[in-house]
């Protein structure tokens, strides 16, 4: 016991769990990407020693209980609706950094007009896009990202373009709109990826105040539920399958 | 002196926002109320109180900015009329069930559908009733003049905030192109941010270390969690209806026939109650000014009174269910109502009143 | 007292701003007014009326289908108002602007050529004003200063120049008005 609590200085902390994540148990899948996002999110939000500026949009899916996750003020959107509130909460709150956190059903179905327009605008927000080419909590149904030939519960038979239309790529869509200021897709499979993301994470939530439009950080994510896959076939699947349709890296950066 | 300016109804709303501290306006262009949004956007409100004003991509986007500005504890309204009030629908449940305040203006025209852009009352079940999902009312207020427009933009949010609920001012076609002077009242400075700490402590105005997050939300996956929030609106509900209910009266006190109309439809019942007096005919009005709380107490004392009630709408009969309801029984109800952006005249309203009291 | 009154014409006339500052005015003279346009589809280019309503005590309905006066700029407006007009009341109605004589015997009309009016000033926009000034003559209820404040409330600040031409042609229209029918 004494050795442990003498291991247990501050000087031989090398990696800890941020402060802003709460106690409560997560209720994500073990395997799922959101756990990962939330973390860095947390460690941004602690890092930018920013909690009390900081108003996060929690969709409706599987994050709808992000809320319950990290230690700021939340407001729950309906589905879809995320950017609308974020709008308004930023117009009304210009000093506060403010952010939704939305997966691919809630922004590039539902809530493609809310998303587009709140672009279109500039909006100095932050949109963090979860896209795991899935619906994961109403249970595993056909997302617009889900890939051609893609089974889910809606496709058993694999995605066919005749019948269900093809992959929406509305991150290249979104660069393409001139209120846009910083648009990038990243992963968090590995450490090396984990860092990259939580670096455009902080880069969009400097951006937000900078009045330079909104930035929107894509990370192409896992459901190994949805998939039917072990956490570790699905970050191979998603290597070899989804990378192909949803290439990661910065797509616009207007200050660069 | 306060100073009287000719103006719409519709203006009324956007002057009267500007010059209340309302701290936001999300809106999306549709007619008849189209000029509360050019009236802002005229004034430039963001130059001198600091007021957002914004026209949304849709209704839809419109009430869901409302939702987000609502939750940072700013008193923040739209406008819109019958088709765009649907699509807010979705947004308004969650702002009940978020216990969010808010004001909604709907200038009423006539439906279902597209419908016609003329004046109409046909949604007052949709308002007052309910709209969107779930057990949950907004409190309705029915202005009847411009005048009105304008003092009930204040007052709504004072229910509003009073008892984080929805306000909907329920106004018509009419009200709203109508314009007639309007006395403007000494100018309300908006929240500060303190204001807003001590108001709405329930806000999302950022997390300090002192308390706990604030969430704002209509969510709750437990059968028993969510049971005893609606049971916890249902209390509010009630108190609402205890101390909220407000009428305007006219010749009731010796009225032996009674109207009961509303917004544009209740002046136009005064002037028939002028005429039916005027050949004799004991006829007074009750104008319910909240329709949600609902004067049914009052109308209930009524019925022991009069010979008759007449619910006059311009709708196919929507608020003398109500009536109905309210009269139990005591007294004949009957209803006369105009539709598709048709209006009656006083004289076609006391017609229809002798033939359903077999009056000459 | 209480007068009722429909202003009625082309989009385009001046029909609404001609209600609104009469309205005004009125309301300069402390008196009660209510101002309804017809409004909609016939906005665009067609048809546009208001019923302005003036009275000493508060009113009710601002919606009235017979009136003590109506002023008619067009054929249409003739056709559909004139027999709306009560026994007794008042027409004021713009020659150039119709094709068939009022037929009513038992109201009084008057006749403005405010084109006319307007050309002489040299402005086309203030054809209203001189038909204004024919109601005003024919039912001087008004005085002339509560007209004037009611032209400047109603004329937004940055057109204020404008308002010498405005009450000249008001002025003009009261004097070329022609009695009809007594």
């Amino acid at each position: 016991m004494d050795i442990i609590s003498d291991i247990k200085k501050p000087e031989n902390m090398v990696y800890g769990r941020p402060a802003l994540l709460t106690d409560n148990v997560m209720h994500y899948c073990p395997g799922c990407s959101h756990g990962t996002v939330h973390k860095i999110v947390a460690e941004v939000i602690e890092e930018m020693g920013i909690q009390d500026r900081t108003i996060g949009i929690s969709p409706v899916g599987c994050s709808v209980f992000a809320y319950n996750y990290i230690d700021i003020d939340w407001q729950e959107a309906a589905h879809g609706r995320a950017p609308a509130l974020a709008t308004a909460t930023k117009r009304l709150c210009p000093d506060k950094y403010v952010f939704t956190y939305q997966g691919d059903g809630d922004l590039a179905s539902i809530g493609t007009a809310e998303i587009i327009h709140a672009c279109s605008r500039g909006e100095n927000i932050v949109v963090i896009f979860i896209n795991n080419g899935i619906y994961g909590m109403t249970g595993g149904q056909m997302a617009p990202t889900t890939l051609l030939g893609m089974k889910t519960s809606t496709t058993p038979y694999g995605r066919d373009p005749k019948l269900n239309g093809f992959p929406l790529k509305i991150t290249e869509m979104l660069a393409a709109l001139d209120g846009t200021a910083f648009i990038t897709r990243q992963s968090v499979h590995t450490a090396a990826a984990v860092r990259k993301t939580k670096n455009a994470i902080r880069k969009g939530f400097e951006y937000s105040m900078k009045d330079v439009g909104l930035s929107f950080i894509e990370v192409v994510s896992t459901c190994n539920s949805g998939w039917k896959l072990s956490p570790v076939e699905a970050n191979a699947w998603m290597v070899e399958h989804m990378f192909v349709k949803y290439p990661l890296g910065d797509i616009k950066d207007v200050l660069k | 002196m306060t100073e009287k300016i000719l103006m719409k109804g519709n203006e009324a709303i956007a002057i009267s926002a500007i010059r209340n501290g309302v701290d936001g306006y999300f809106g999306y262009p549709i007619t008849p109320q189209s000029e509360v949004m050019e009236t802002l956007m005229k004034e430039k409100p963001w130059e001198t109180t600091g007021m957002v004003v914004l026209q949304a991509e849709s209704e839809l986007s419109s009430i869901n900015m409302v939702y987000g500005g609502a939750s940072c504890g700013k008193k923040v309204m739209t406008s819109s009329s019958s088709p765009g009030i649907s699509l807010m629908c979705e947004g308004i449940s969650y702002m009940a069930g978020a216990e969010l305040p808010c004001v909604i203006v709907d200038v009423m025209r006539g439906g279902p559908g597209l419908g016609t852009i003329q004046p109409s009352q046909s949604d007052y079940s949709q308002s007052v009733k309910g709209g969107g999902h779930g057990d949950y009312h907004c409190i309705v207020i029915a202005p009847a003049s411009p005048q009105d427009m304008y003092d009930y933009v204040d007052w709504g949010f004072e229910l509003a905030f009073k008892y984080r609920n929805p306000v909907i001012i329920l106004a018509d076609g009419i009200i709203g192109q109508l314009m007639e002077k309007v006395e403007l009242h000494p100018v309300k400075p908006r929240r500060t941010a303190e204001e807003i700490l001590r108001d709405a402590p329930w806000a999302t105005t950022g997390k300090p270390a002192s308390r706990q997050r604030n969430i704002i939300t209509s969510l709750s996956l437990d059968a028993n969690t969510q049971e005893e929030f609606n049971r916890k609106l249902l209390a509010k509900y009630e108190t609402i209806k205890e101390n909220e209910v407000k009428f305007c009266e006219y010749h009731t006190e010796d009225a032996e026939y009674l109207f009961v109309a509303f917004g544009c439809s209740s002046r136009i019942c005064e002037a028939a109650t002028d005429i039916l007096r005027e050949e004799g005919i004991k006829a007074g009005l009750l104008r319910p000014v909240t329709l949600y709380p609902f004067p049914e107490k009052k109308i209930a004392g009524l019925a022991g009174q009069v010979k008759s009630m007449m619910s006059i709408e311009l709708n196919l009969g929507q608020m003398v269910e109500d009536v109905r309801l309210a009269v139990n029984g005591r007294c004949p109800v009957g209803f006369y109502g105009r539709q598709g952006g048709n209006i009656y005249t006083p004289e076609e309203i006391v017609d229809e009143f002798k033939k359903f009291n077999n009056l000459k | 007292m209480k007068e009722e009154i429909i202003i009625a014409g082309f989009g385009g006339q001046g029909v609404l701003s001609m209600g609104k500052i009469l309205a005004y005015s009125a309301i300069m003279q402390d008196l009660e007014v209510t101002w309804m346009p017809s409004y909609g589809p016939e906005m665009r280019g067609g048809t546009a009326n208001v019923c302005v309503i003036i009275s000493d005590k508060k009113i009710s309905s601002p919606i009235i289908t017979r009136y003590d006066t109506a002023i008619i700029l067009n054929q249409q407006s003739l056709d559909k108002f004139e027999k709306s007009i009560k026994p007794g009341g008042l027409l004021i109605y713009d020659p150039s602007g119709i094709t068939r004589a009022p037929e009513r015997t038992d109201i009084k009309i008057y006749s403005i050529d405010a084109i006319e009016v307007a050309a002489s000033i040299g402005n086309a926009k203030v054809y209203n004003m001189a038909v204004l000034g024919a109601y005003l003559k024919a039912r001087p209820f008004l005085e002339m200063k509560n007209v004037v404040k009611g032209l400047e409330k109603s004329i937004p600040a940055r057109y204020a120049d404008v308002i010498p031409k405005n009450r000249e042609a008001i002025e003009k229209g009261m004097e070329q008005a022609k009695l009809v029918l007594e």
